[in-house]
């Protein structure tokens, strides 16, 4: 009975720790999902986010030489302007849903780390219009004779 | 035609399905042979129609019969041949087809094999496994019907989702539905032993065996899906912890766990209901891992979004673990054990640890994969614990793991003595320290990175001193060592199984610990004729060409690559533009290497082809993933070979039963 209750208490106290291990995990990891509107009420800067919104028409800026992409995310009500260095995900566009993920900057950005772009696992239909650019990108692509 | 066909033939499965599980069930209450002869022919058939099931659909995808909604769906008429046959399993109702057909294939194998040596367990696992088939083929006849008709027919269909468009999404399905559904064999004759109360040796010999073949095919699936992950989607990596990952590896988990504890109740009688436990748990998983998947409940980037067919698996899920854990609470007079722990440092303990750190991670990977429920539901507070969170609390549970894959296999059972630990670990522990410190001494400086290296070399040595003390003991009787090694591999192919196991799992580790510490990565846009550096390796941008292939059209870009001896390779990596895809999709390139591969990923591009932005990564160690998964799955088939008889039949010394 003795031996029992050693290997219980011995159990019991790495139970324990791998329970507080778990705790410090989600309070060290865990990601706060907002809104704009959410994050404009209340912005703590340094804090990790994961802010969802729309691509606003007309705020996509993007410089290849320097790798700066910059947008703006808004939920119908509020908006947040959003910076990130590097290529866009091939899902992202204007007028569409995006989740990035980062830390609200002291200079009125969000600095994103990561951009999740949303996308519908529905597979649309072709119609004309999608694709913005298709067939003209072919065309400039492959000079003026381009092929049917 | 074809859909209302389908549809007949879906439905005639299930009323036989439902029939044979019946008369299963009455034959082995009642001990009619004539009835469970009935309901062995009703597994027969309902084996038969699902073929014909499939069948049908892969005529409807090579004939584009777009009259089939879920044809015109997955596929269009520029998809390429093999593409049509495997985009059978490309989505949610032709997956349902394929996992009940392979069920009703290891219902099959279970008849044959089973039908004379179990005349006791034999008829209830064939009535549980025909009830857990009718489930299935409901969800295929009510929420998911496969063979639904689409009206007005289209001229074209949709084409197949251009993810899916690799072969492997031949292989990754197949293998991980092998291993989803093989669990069920293993439930069944739990199940089976319960309701009869015979809780005995036999089933366990079967169910272990059982658990073996389906951990083969999890383990294949889940490596499958790793290549897959890094080949095709294009951001380096090969595991997210992305919540259908976490589907797959949390009965992964259970079932390792079980594997191990298995072997303590074969050898001490103990933990019976904790075995028992842990087959429930793994076949429950499966069938969360397939509701997280299919209900849309978690975005994903392989959930197929369907709304109805969630609370259809929620319910059987439930149904399945209130039932099977009242079995359990019914005979657990029976599965008391009948011997207790010595010590803490014996081969039972050992297990048991293994055990406790195996559900703890499996426990972590299911809590941060529905922390993000909980929290809304609870606290309307809408939250995500992405990878972090998944490597900060696993990392310490899996080197521990590690640390006792060393001590478990050679460690006494009962109590070792310090006779017995000096003999066993004294070498190998030495031995890991100095690998370690030689680890550091060539330079490298993560501290866990160490600490990894070093419990991998020390667990090698221990399987390394075993393997030459087993083999110079056969060499004694004359054999060579080649014949040696050989012959110990097939006579304990258990425990030698077990040890390959072990040794890619161990080349697995360092694979994850190099890639995660020293792999390296840039992003430029170049001009046509420069070149970007990385890592010793110089990247120039060529040319970009636009390609017409038959279902899509796609800008390849051109990149020379030249190391610090000289040119080394051409890459390749593309955009390929789907016309049924808003967006494009990125075709990465990529050259392996056994220590670096080199990866690239085309971003955006200028129209006229004047410069390119490219992601370059330099992914260290990766092939070591793939090389310790092709050990792993080598030594899991050896483990499955059945042993000789006269080895099964000998009182076994110590160190035989082990795998």
């Amino acid at each position: 009975m003795k031996r029992r209750a050693k290997f219980l208490a011995g159990g019991l106290v790495i139970v324990a720790a791998l329970a507080y291990l778990v705790y410090a995990g989600v309070t060290q990891s865990v990601v706060y999902f907002v809104t704009p509107s959410e994050l404009g009420a209340a912005p703590v800067a340094g804090k990790a986010y994961r802010l969802g919104g729309m691509v606003q028409p007309g705020t996509l800026a993007w410089d290849p030489k320097s790798l700066d992409l910059r947008f703006t995310l808004s939920d119908g009500r509020a908006t947040v302007p959003v910076r990130h260095r590097g290529t866009p995900p091939d899902l992202f566009a204007e007028a569409r849903g995006a989740v990035v993920e980062g830390t609200w900057s002291r200079d009125g950005y969000f600095q994103a780390t990561t951009i999740m772009a949303k996308h519908s696992e529905e597979y649309k239909a072709p119609h004309d219009g999608s694709q913005a650019g298709y067939k003209e990108l072919l065309k400039t692509l492959r000079g003026p004779e381009p092929k049917p | 035609m074809t859909p209302e066909l389908g549809y007949a033939v879906t439905v005639a499965a299930l009323v036989l399905a439902v029939y044979g599980a019946g008369a299963g069930a009455l034959s082995a209450a009642k001990g009619r042979p004539d009835l469970r002869a009935s309901s062995e022919r009703a597994a027969i058939g309902v084996w038969l129609l699902l073929t014909a099931c499939m069948l049908l659909l892969v005529y409807a995808f090579l004939t584009f019969d777009f009259s089939v909604r879920y044809v015109a769906n997955n596929t269009n008429r520029g998809t390429p041949f093999y593409y049509r046959i495997t985009a059978l399993w490309g989505a949610l109702e032709g997956s349902i087809i394929l996992w009940g057909w392979m069920l009703s294939l290891y219902t099959l194998i279970v008849v044959g094999r089973y039908r004379r040596t179990q005349p006791q367990l034999y008829p209830w696992a064939l009535a549980v496994m025909l009830g857990i088939s009718s489930f299935f083929l409901l969800v295929m006849t009510i929420p998911a019907p496969p063979f639904e008709r689409l009206s007005p027919i289209p001229a074209d269909g949709r084409g197949l989702n251009p993810l899916l468009e690799d072969s492997g999404m031949i292989t990754h399905p197949v293998a991980l539905y092998l291993g989803f559904t093989g669990f069920t064999v293993p439930f069944a004759f739990a199940m089976a032993a319960l309701i009869i109360g015979r809780t005995g040796d036999e089933w366990i010999t079967i169910t272990r065996r059982w658990t073996i073949i389906a951990w083969y095919f999890l383990s294949l699936g889940l490596l499958i899906g790793g290549w897959w992950s890094y080949h095709v989607l294009g951001w380096g990596g090969y595991w997210a912890w992305d919540p259908v990952e976490n589907a797959a590896f949390m009965p992964w988990l259970t079932a390792t766990a079980f594997l191990h504890s298995v072997m303590i109740q074969e050898r001490r009688r103990m933990l019976k209901l904790w075995n028992l436990t842990l087959i429930i748990l793994t076949f429950s998983l499966t069938l969360f891992g397939t509701f997280l998947t299919r209900s849309g409940i978690i975005g994903s980037v392989h959930a197929f979004t369907q709304g109805s067919i969630g609370i259809f698996f929620l319910v059987f899920l439930a149904l399945v673990m209130l039932g099977a854990f009242s079995l359990l609470a019914w005979r657990i007079e029976r599965l008391r054990g009948r011997s207790e722990l010595d010590s803490i440092f014996s081969r039972e303990s050992a297990f048991l640890l293994n055990n406790l750190f195996l559900i703890a991670a499996a426990f972590t990977v299911f809590f941060g994969t529905v922390f993000p429920l909980l929290s809304e539901a609870v606290k309307g507070q809408k939250v995500s614990v992405g990878a972090p969170f998944f490597n900060l609390v696993n990392i310490p549970i899996f080197l521990a793991l590690i640390f006792l894959m060393g001590v478990g296999p050679l460690i006494a059972w009962r109590r070792a003595s310090a006779e017995n630990l000096r003999r066993n670990f004294l070498l190998p522990v030495a031995i890991g320290v100095v690998g370690a410190a030689l680890c550091r001494v060539l330079g490298v400086g993560n501290l866990l990175v160490l600490l990894c290296m070093g419990l991998v070399v020390f667990v090698a040595a221990t399987i390394a001193l075993d393997f030459w003390r087993a083999a110079r003991a056969r060499r004694r009787t004359g054999d060579g060592w080649l014949e040696a090694t050989w012959g110990l591999a097939l006579r304990q192919n258990r425990r030698y199984g077990g040890f390959v196991v072990h040794l890619g799992i161990l080349v697995i580790a360092l694979g994850v610990a190099g890639s995660q510490a020293w792999s390296t990565q840039t992003e430029a846009t170049i001009n046509r004729g420069a070149s970007v550096e990385l890592a010793g390796y110089t990247i120039r941008f060529d040319d970009l060409q636009p390609v017409e292939e038959s279902n899509h059209f796609k800008v390849v870009g051109t990149f020379t690559v030249s190391d610090r001896r000289g040119p080394y390779t051409v890459l390749t990596p593309a955009k390929k533009f789907y016309p049924q895809e808003q967006t494009p999709i990125a075709a990465v390139d990529y050259r392996l290497g056994f220590m670096e591969d080199l990866y690239l990923v085309l971003g955006d591009f200028a129209r006229d082809g004047s410069h390119a932005t490219v992601k370059v990564q330099i992914n260290r160690m990766i092939s070591w993933l793939w090389i310790g998964g092709l050990i792993l799955t080598l030594g899991a088939a050896l483990a499955i070979v059945p042993e000789p008889r006269r080895t099964a039949a000998r009182p076994r010394p110590d160190h035989v039963v082990v795998a």
